[in-house]
């Protein structure tokens, strides 16, 4: 098992990403952002967070003119996985490799804490070891984590199970830490290959730093 | 010439930085505002001539980068 994980200028979640696979077994290989290939035996693409071209116009926006955007995109249409963790969720959006965008939140603070999400489909890779229902408690440090798409795009993520993860409370009650559309945490593509979130499954690897409930989640890629 | 490009949120995208500007000019008890969109405007210096050229690569500039087309809209003024 390869995971291959993207780093720009302003990256700063790819050791963190890199640590989290290698402690379940894979083997790991940061690619930097001037590469016009993606390595041929990837199992994994990982679009790690930080704050790529130090958020300069829109998060991400700058990113996905990288060299590398070119093959990650080849890669993608050849239904190769990718995972984009926060900034990496921006610049898979802002690449047109998922739908909606990534706001501002509404409170225009930074957010930073641990929070409850809820899984709303685990039918794909990426959720298939939690059920539906499931509350894990994943940290979020973001400022602009409000993900927004509009109704006909929200239909159709309904409509292809394509909402992975919401906000919610403890209990699994809604609870709306950004201003997300419905609360939208996660979403994959309709073909099932490419995902993004705003938490960071890969700070959520030991009880001893408050949770392990990211092991879960990235484990699904790992038996793949 | 110049293109000047203003960049704002689409009308039915809630603007947050626009409501709490607009929340803080009620404080300083601006009463007669009735709404505030915060944008941001981005200045270009072309090395171009002809008008119809400058705008059509500027609007695929805005298309392709300076705007997010799925949350904002960008006007261009060509001076």
């Amino acid at each position: 098992m390869k995971v291959s994980i993207l780093q720009f200028p302003g990256t700063n979640c790819e050791y963190d990403t890199q640590h989290a696979f290698e402690d379940l077994g894979a083997a790991t290989q940061i690619i930097w952002h001037k590469s016009d290939t993606i390595p041929s035996d990837t199992n994994l693409l990982v679009v790690a967070g930080g704050f790529s071209y130090g958020d300069y116009l829109r998060s991400g926006a700058i990113a996905k003119f990288s060299p590398v955007m070119k093959a990650v995109k080849e890669y993608a249409n050849n239904g190769g996985k990718i995972l984009g963790i926060c900034n990496g969720f921006q610049v898979l959006t802002e690449a047109g490799l998922l739908p909606g965008a990534l706001k501002r939140n509404d409170g225009l603070h930074f957010i930073s804490k641990h929070h409850h999400l809820k899984v709303q489909n685990n039918d794909n890779v990426f959720l298939k070891k939690l059920n539906n229902g499931d509350i894990v408690n994943i940290p979020i440090a973001h400022h602009d984590g409000n993900y927004f798409i509009d109704e006909s795009g929200l239909r159709e993520l309904h409509e292809n199970n394509q909402i992975l993860l919401t906000y919610t409370d403890k209990h699994g009650k809604m609870k709306n830490p950004n201003g997300s559309v419905e609360s939208i945490a996660g979403i994959c593509n309709k073909e099932k290959n490419i995902f993004g979130l705003m938490p960071h499954p890969e700070r959520a690897m030991e009880l001893l730093l408050g949770s392990d409930d990211g092991v879960k989640m990235l484990q699904g890629f790992l038996e793949s | 010439m110049k293109a000047i490009i203003n960049v704002s949120l689409k009308a039915g995208v809630l603007d947050s930085q626009g409501k709490a500007v607009h929340h803080a000019l009620s404080s300083l008890h601006f009463d007669n505002v009735s709404d505030v969109r915060v944008g941001k405007q981005i200045i270009l210096q072309l090395n171009e001539t002809d008008k119809t050229k400058a705008m059509q690569d500027v609007t695929i500039m805005c298309e392709e980068l300076l705007a997010n087309t799925v949350i904002e809209d960008y006007e261009i003024e060509l001076v």
